[in-house]
């Protein structure tokens, strides 16, 4: 067997990520050190990472056997053209942000500094783990590796309760959903009794078995990902985490779980059947505007992100779900053309998230606030992190020429080309499918308007803006990384597409054909629909510099500076901006079943006057307190055991000792 | 016939064992009760002998020496001085009045008895019709335990317990390894020291050894 070289640098780098972990706690007293030698050095590790996922998408892959783990049950990993595609999504997203994390951290205190960069090279090993693990061991482990040391991650500032509590739940709902899991596993192995991969793959499944490992499956990776019911973590972790880690966490983490559906939908099991794909479509939608209707109302930034975030799980598992619909249906040109639909989101949420996550680290950094109420006119004190989460507002917002457009205009082609299917229900549900996608995008542009708008345009809110600072150069080479990588996704489809290739060629052995060429974008058929994001920016610059140009010939040496017009207020101070809850209310109004909210109303003689509107989640209320309170009375019943008194343990083991001498005999 | 013979001596000897449990179960005072462990010890100790005896298991012979020392010297001689020491020999109060855990003992009897049953007829040894007095001598001694509120004898209990269960190893199957049993005498040993340290610092605490004081170190 020739020796696979891209998968030895894969575990090299990982080898080479858990040393800089353990260094890093021996530098518990030289905070300095870590950022300016552990941190840098961790970043060229993404980037080789990267490059591997490169060369796993374009070598024949390889695999080999660790000599790790319990005796009998070596570690097994394999590098394809799935996870190399994945292994660029997340060097290329990680690199950008450990970068930016260099300067990000600068400030913090050595040991907790020390401390954040252990399970922060933990976290990138674990995930790299993730990816490349071909037996169902290794990939628990490298899961657990992974959801621990986020946990950690998020609960960076555990003196605080709140964290502590979103820390809970996270840990909480990641282990459910490994719970989930592993029984998946369990289905999947099909009595073999073996658990790697390559005999899961050649275990035959009778449908009903498939269909229960399916589930299993979308249960547990719908868990870490944010799938509606399982999101409730979501908003709470990310918001805990210090800004990086929210957005290797959004970026990245959630992306695993998009691999693992990948893998063991299409990789390990044998069948697919339609109405997988059909309840996979309608939890992928749900979520999608779930998490926008929730993006809107909130006035936290980091939380609204997450719940963008959840919005885009939304959109990539819509996408995943239509991508089975096709494929058990015999459309392999269509369900390539949504598998790389899907995967082109999944890459581009990961550069424009973490661009995001970074932009507001930014800003809290400089200013301490996360509430949008208290922020505003960070543009002129903060310009390079205004305009580069422009960049990353724009892409989110599903702006052309960046790459949001790019994916979401993929997917809409795909509903748009699906009537022909076999089910006639399906047919006629898919065109409001393609219509609640594209609600979703369209009130994601408004939620990136509110964003974008109370943080950084207008006035500031609060007298302490006044001293905000910029980003310094380590943050602003991350960002102008991810802004770069929003950019060219954007502006090069035609050869991002054909790198996609070999992934949708292994999975559902059929790859989208591009009707174009490298400068126009064309998916099944040129007539059909094309996009040519190029020449589409330069007609748009062209158009700039020729208004441009025009004002200043016929306007030049005109002009007259004045106030402007102030529409009869005399005065005008910034409490009369638009607020995030005043952005948000039409929002509100309209979607008030989903949510419960708090309002404190200022009194009117109120000199300085404080509203507070807070939506929150009605599924917590609805399907997770009574969960909880169910848990509370069964401990506080089991706690009932406990006397205190020593007589009344030992009739307990007495009275087990007689039970079992009477039932085992 | 020697061996008939030597067996009725063996009944003999379990039958003390199963009236000294009783008798254990009756005493009030601690001193009574740590001179009746020590006798259970030597009747212990004198069946395992002459089982050895008649068998020509030798192994068991270090067996009875160990309990000799062990159980007969050792650990009453231990007993007596921290009752000394503490100052606690006086009549205690059982949770459960006296006549009413005899007859809680008597159907822990009946049923110990009725569970050997199907167990001893396996058995292949001489000594397997004590089998179910060795059982019922370790219920007794939980008895013993559960109702003592006070913690030398509910170490003695303890004890005691150990007592049937090394009988219950005798007569189903000639005793334990001898290097198994050297380890549970060890351990026996070293759980006695230990408790004896910690009576002191119980009674550091709360000024008694009545174990209802340790009611208030549970949650809320």
């Amino acid at each position: 067997m020739p020796e696979p070289i891209p998968l030895q640098w894969a575990w090299g780098i990982v080898l080479y990520w858990l040393l800089l972990a353990g260094a890093s706690l021996l530098l518990q007293r030289r905070g300095h050190l870590v950022t300016s030698l552990v941190m840098p050095l961790g970043a060229l590790g993404a980037l080789a990472i990267a490059a591997v996922g490169v060369a796993g998408l374009v070598l024949p892959g390889g695999h080999f056997v660790l000599p790790i783990g319990l005796p009998d049950l070596p570690f097994h990993l394999r590098l394809d053209a799935l996870s190399g595609f994945f292994l660029v999504l997340l060097g290329g997203a990680a690199f950008g942000v450990t970068v930016y994390a260099v300067g990000y951290f600068r400030t913090m205190a050595a040991g907790p500094l020390a401390l954040l960069s252990l399970w922060y090279h933990l976290f990138l090993a674990g995930m790299v783990l993730v990816l490349l693990a071909d037996d169902a061991y290794a990939f628990m482990v490298a899961w657990e590796l992974m959801a621990l040391s986020s946990y950690f991650l998020v609960t960076t500032d555990h003196k605080i309760s709140d964290i502590r509590r979103a820390g809970f739940l996270y840990l909480l709902i990641a282990h459910v959903g490994a719970v989930s899991l592993l029984l998946c596993f369990g289905v999947l192995q099909g009595g073999h009794g073996a658990y790697t991969f390559d005999y899961m793959r050649s275990a035959e499944l009778t449908p009903f078995w498939a269909s229960v490992a399916f589930l299993l499956a979308l249960f547990g990776f719908g868990a870490k990902a944010g799938l509606v019911p399982m999101h409730v973590w979501l908003p709470e972790a990310h918001p805990a985490a210090p800004s990086p880690v929210s957005a290797l966490m959004s970026g990245v983490m959630l992306k695993t779980a998009i691999y693992g559906l990948l893998r063991v939908t299409f990789d390990l099991l044998n069948v697919q059947i339609a109405w997988w794909g059909t309840l996979a479509l309608a939890l992928g939608l749900l979520t999608a505007l779930y998490g926008v209707i929730f993006a809107a109302v909130q006035s936290d930034m980091k939380r609204l992100l997450a719940w963008s975030s959840i919005e885009n799980i939304g959109i990539i598992l819509a996408g995943f779900g239509l991508t089975v619909i096709f494929f058990a249906d015999g459309k392999g040109a269509l369900a390539a053309l949504t598998m790389t639909a899907l995967l082109y989101h999944a890459l581009n949420h990961a550069f424009f998230k973490g661009l995001l996550f970074v932009g507001t680290g930014s800003v809290l950094h400089s200013t301490g606030v996360r509430h949008m109420g208290a922020l505003g006119g960070l543009i002129r004190r903060m310009p390079w992190t205004a305009w580069l989460t422009l960049v990353g507002a724009l892409a989110i917002a599903g702006m052309p020429p960046l790459n949001g457009f790019v994916s979401e205009w993929l997917l809409l082609q795909a509903f748009l080309l699906t009537p022909g299917l076999a089910h006639n229900y399906l047919n006629m549900v898919i065109p409001v499918a393609a219509a609640a996608i594209a609600m979703a995008a369209a009130l994601a542009a408004y939620v990136m308007v509110k964003f974008f708008g109370v943080v950084f345009l207008g006035q500031p809110r609060a007298e302490n803006l006044k001293h905000a600072h910029d980003a310094g150069w380590p943050e602003r080479l991350g960002m102008l990384w991810l802004a770069a990588a929003c950019v060219l996704l954007g502006l090069f489809p035609a050869m991002v597409i054909d790198a996609l290739a070999p992934v949708t060629r292994l999975l559902i052995s059929q790859t989208l054909v591009n009707d174009g060429n490298w400068l126009f974008l064309a998916p099944v058929s040129a007539e059909r629909a094309s996009y040519a994001p190029l020449v589409f920016l330069l007609v748009v610059l062209a158009v700039l510099l020729v208004t441009f140009l025009a004002v200043r010939r016929v306007y030049h040496g005109r002009i007259r500076r004045a106030d402007p017009w102030d529409c009869g207020y005399a005065e005008q101070d910034a409490r009369m901006q638009d607020s995030a809850e005043g952005f948000g209310q039409p929002i509100r109004q309209v979607f008030d079943v989903f949510m419960r909210v708090e309002r404190e109303m200022p009194d009117p003689f109120d000199r300085k006057p404080h509203y507070r509107g807070d939506s929150r989640d009605k599924i917590w209320l609805l399907l997770y307190q009574p969960i909880a309170d169910l848990a509370t009375w069964l401990s506080a019943q089991a706690g009932r055991l406990q006397h205190g008194r020593i007589q009344w343990y030992l009739v307990y083991s007495f009275a087990t000792l007689i039970f079992l001498l009477v039932f085992t005999r | 016939m020697a061996l008939s013979y030597t067996l009725q001596v063996v009944n003999l000897l379990a039958a003390l064992l199963l009236l000294i449990a009783f008798a254990m179960l009756s005493q009030r005072r601690i001193a009574g009760l740590v001179t009746l462990f020590a006798w259970q010890g030597g009747a212990l100790a004198a069946s395992t002998a002459i089982v050895a005896w008649s068998t020509g298991q030798h192994h068991l012979y270090y067996s009875a020496v160990l309990t000799v020392v062990l159980k007969v010297v050792a650990m009453p001689w231990y007993f007596f001085r921290l009752i000394k020491r503490l100052d606690v020999d006086r009549e205690v109060e059982p949770m459960i009045n006296i006549p009413t855990t005899m007859l809680i003992g008597i159907v822990l009897v009946i049923f110990a008895f009725n569970l050997a049953l199907p167990i001893s007829q396996m058995a292949g040894t001489v000594t397997r019709s004590t089998l179910g007095i060795a059982m019922a001598s370790v219920l007794l001694a939980f008895l013993m335990m559960i109702t003592r509120s006070k913690a030398i004898p509910q170490v003695i209990g303890f004890l005691a317990m150990e007592n049937g269960l090394f009988f219950a190893a005798t007569s189903a199957s000639y005793g334990m390894p001898l290097v198994v049993e050297m380890g549970v005498a060890l351990d026996v040993l070293v759980g006695v020291f230990v408790l004896g340290i910690f009576f002191f610092q119980i009674r550091e605490t709360f000024d008694s050894l009545d174990l209802k004081h340790m009611e208030k170190l549970k949650e809320r």
